[in-house]
């Protein structure tokens, strides 16, 4: 169980991450879902203790990460791969580790087995592809079995066999009741990998919901209506094939028609609108600020 | 996907009494200081340094040279393998930043003074004993070289004759008359020989706080060549009367004193004692390493 509760970093006056609040449940796979530099890592590393929110809190089983009394047994995190020094073995940093949490010797040969890299569990990590570095990071989450695991962009840099690895692994650790929180800027890989998700762009929250409902969602278009006769409207509307959901402002949100369709239906029935907004979808909105990351990325 | 959500097993980790503290923390220090190649190699460096500049030192004196300090002469080596010794003090921190080992460091043990605690201390002890085992393997083998370059008749019998009056001599005459070399049993030879140790040691835990605020490596062995090179070339640019005021509290300086059996050469000028001067390099690198703890509490990692 992961809490976030008006989590915000900023980095000099840049804001990184704002204001942001989600849940992340033990026994499913969560996705991190936002586009690159929209504050998924900084997030993580709130979690884990190793940034510290400008304001708000984050908690990890209850616990803030630096209150954890055997961290590594209780949260295992894959920040970034390779993040481990060159000259070192595989072995030796699961070792320092291992020793730092008093995880039992023999579990660092069961990780890396685990995890495919026993054959070069002696060679320095210097050695290593992007892959190995990023099976090694996963290996480390993985070594005091903890019940809540974080992977930061997991499937960089591993091939289709390994990318199917880490699905799997994610969707099993899961299954065994663990909370898995996984983060991606790639929509697709999240629909694959995750049940649920939390979707971030520039720092903010877009949306906290189930795959399902965000790929429902996302595939339709909605019209945000203010009339002073919505009972009127509303009927119009469900009678020409839309739906209409009542906001709690008194606006309502229309779906399955247009912003021009309400229009001219309300002006055949001169019903007066007060506002009439196409409402872009949540997949609109995330490539909107993907674009705007891309862009911002073009420019630097 | 399934759009029934099944209650998920529940999940609960195995926990052992207590949690992560010092002990575990400095098991950990301790495989990583030996698990890379660099600790054994500048250590060795380190070595090669200490006793190899002290055989060319002493190994290079003529008869007829009257050798005002031969302890210190043998030790010498001591302010070439502070550098290099200084440089693994830098990378047992500094490393862990250039790597992003940090990260994971912080991650298994997030309580930040309890790593910079556990490195102190393992970093110490080892610094300690390799340092003394450096001091007196230099000092063994410098005195050996002195003394296997001087003809020990003459002296050693005026010597005797000194003896026998009980008349008090300078430490300068002393030394010529035990044959140029000197022995942990005269004056102040075994607290230099320690010293020169401890001295060594002590720069390697400054240099280890010098990284922790620095967090770069280049720029931290630069600061700590700074403070054990430049910053002694530029107090002798001074005027005398401010430098005599000032270079007693030189690290360089009080390392001087400390390896030497009476008392810094005289191109020091005014020094303080050995161990006043010890205690205030140990003040100086308590300061800088809680200084970097501050440092490493406050920032993001």
């Amino acid at each position: 169980m992961i809490e976030a509760r008006g989590l915000s970093k900023r980095f000099g006056n840049v804001v990184a991450v704002d204001d942001l609040s989600f849940d992340v449940r033990p026994g499913t796979v969560t996705g991190f879902l936002g586009p690159n530099g929209s504050g998924k890592s900084t997030t993580m590393r709130m979690i884990m203790g190793l940034d510290s929110p400008a304001s708000g809190s984050v908690t990890v089983l209850g616990r803030r990460y630096h209150d954890l009394p055997w961290p590594l047994r209780e949260v295992g995190g894959l920040l970034e791969a390779k993040a481990i020094h060159p000259g070192r073995s595989a072995r030796a940093h699961l070792l320092t580790l291992a020793r730092s949490n008093a995880i039992a010797r023999p579990r660092v040969d069961e990780v890396l087995e685990l995890v495919g890299l026993t054959s070069v569990a002696g060679k320095r990590v210097g050695k290593f592809s992007l892959g190995m570095g990023q099976r090694l990071g996963i290996a480390a989450a993985l070594l005091g079995d903890p019940g809540v695991l974080l992977f930061d962009e997991p499937v960089n840099g591993l091939d289709p066999e390994g990318i199917r690895w880490v699905r799997t692994l994610c969707k099993r650790l899961a299954g065994e009741g663990r909370t898995v929180f996984v983060s991606s800027h790639l929509m697709a890989e999240m629909a694959l990998i995750a049940d649920h998700l939390v979707v971030i762009g520039k720092g903010k929250l877009i949306a906290e919901t189930s795959v399902a409902d965000f790929v429902a969602r996302s595939s339709r278009q909605s019209v945000k209506v203010r009339t002073p006769a919505p009972h009127q409207l509303s009927d119009a509307v469900t009678n020409a094939g839309g739906t209409v959901i009542a906001d709690p402002d008194g606006s309502m949100t229309v779906t399955g028609l247009s912003a021009p369709e309400v229009g001219d239906l309300a002006a055949e029935m001169s019903i007066a609108l007060h506002e009439l907004t196409p409402v872009a979808s949540l997949e609109d909105a995330f490539m909107e600020l993907t674009d705007e990351a891309v862009e911002f990325r073009g420019g630097s | 996907m399934t759009a029934v959500v099944e209650a998920p097993a529940s999940f609960e980790a195995e926990l052992p009494t207590g949690r992560v503290g010092l002990r575990r923390a400095m098991a950990a220090e301790w495989t990583k200081l030996w698990s890379v190649r660099s600790t054994m190699w500048t250590l060795v460096a380190t070595g090669l340094a200490v006793v190899g500049l002290c055989a060319l030192s002493t190994g290079t004196v003529s008869p007829s040279d009257i050798i005002d300090d031969p302890t210190r002469r043998s030790l010498i080596g001591i302010f070439l393998g502070q550098l290099i010794f200084g440089v693994l003090g830098v990378l047992v921190m500094s490393a862990e930043y250039g790597t992003g080992t940090i990260r994971a460091t912080l991650s298994a043990v997030p309580r930040r003074p309890l790593v910079l605690t556990a490195k102190v201390l393992v970093f110490g002890v080892v610094a300690v004993v390799v340092s003394e085992i450096l001091a007196f393997s230099a000092f063994a083998l410098g005195q050996a070289l002195l003394s296997a370059k001087h003809a020990v008749g003459t002296s050693a019998a005026v010597a005797q004759r000194v003896q026998q009056l009980g008349v008090k001599v300078p430490h300068n005459v002393q030394a010529v008359l035990s044959g140029g070399s000197a022995s942990l049993g005269q004056s102040g030879v075994l607290r230099a020989v320690v010293g020169g140790g401890l001295y060594l040691a002590v720069l390697g835990l400054l240099a280890l706080g010098l990284a922790t605020i620095i967090r770069h490596t280049a720029g931290a062995i630069s600061t700590f060549v700074g403070v054990v090179l430049v910053l002694p070339l530029i107090v002798q640019a001074l005027p005398i009367s401010i430098s005599n005021a000032v270079a007693r509290y030189l690290p360089a300086n009080i390392g001087l004193v400390m390896f030497s059996t009476h008392g810094a050469p005289d191109r020091v000028g005014p020094a303080f004692s050995p161990w006043t001067g010890f205690a205030l390099l140990v003040l100086y690198t308590v300061v800088t390493l809680g200084l970097g703890c501050w440092v490493l509490v406050r920032r993001d990692a």
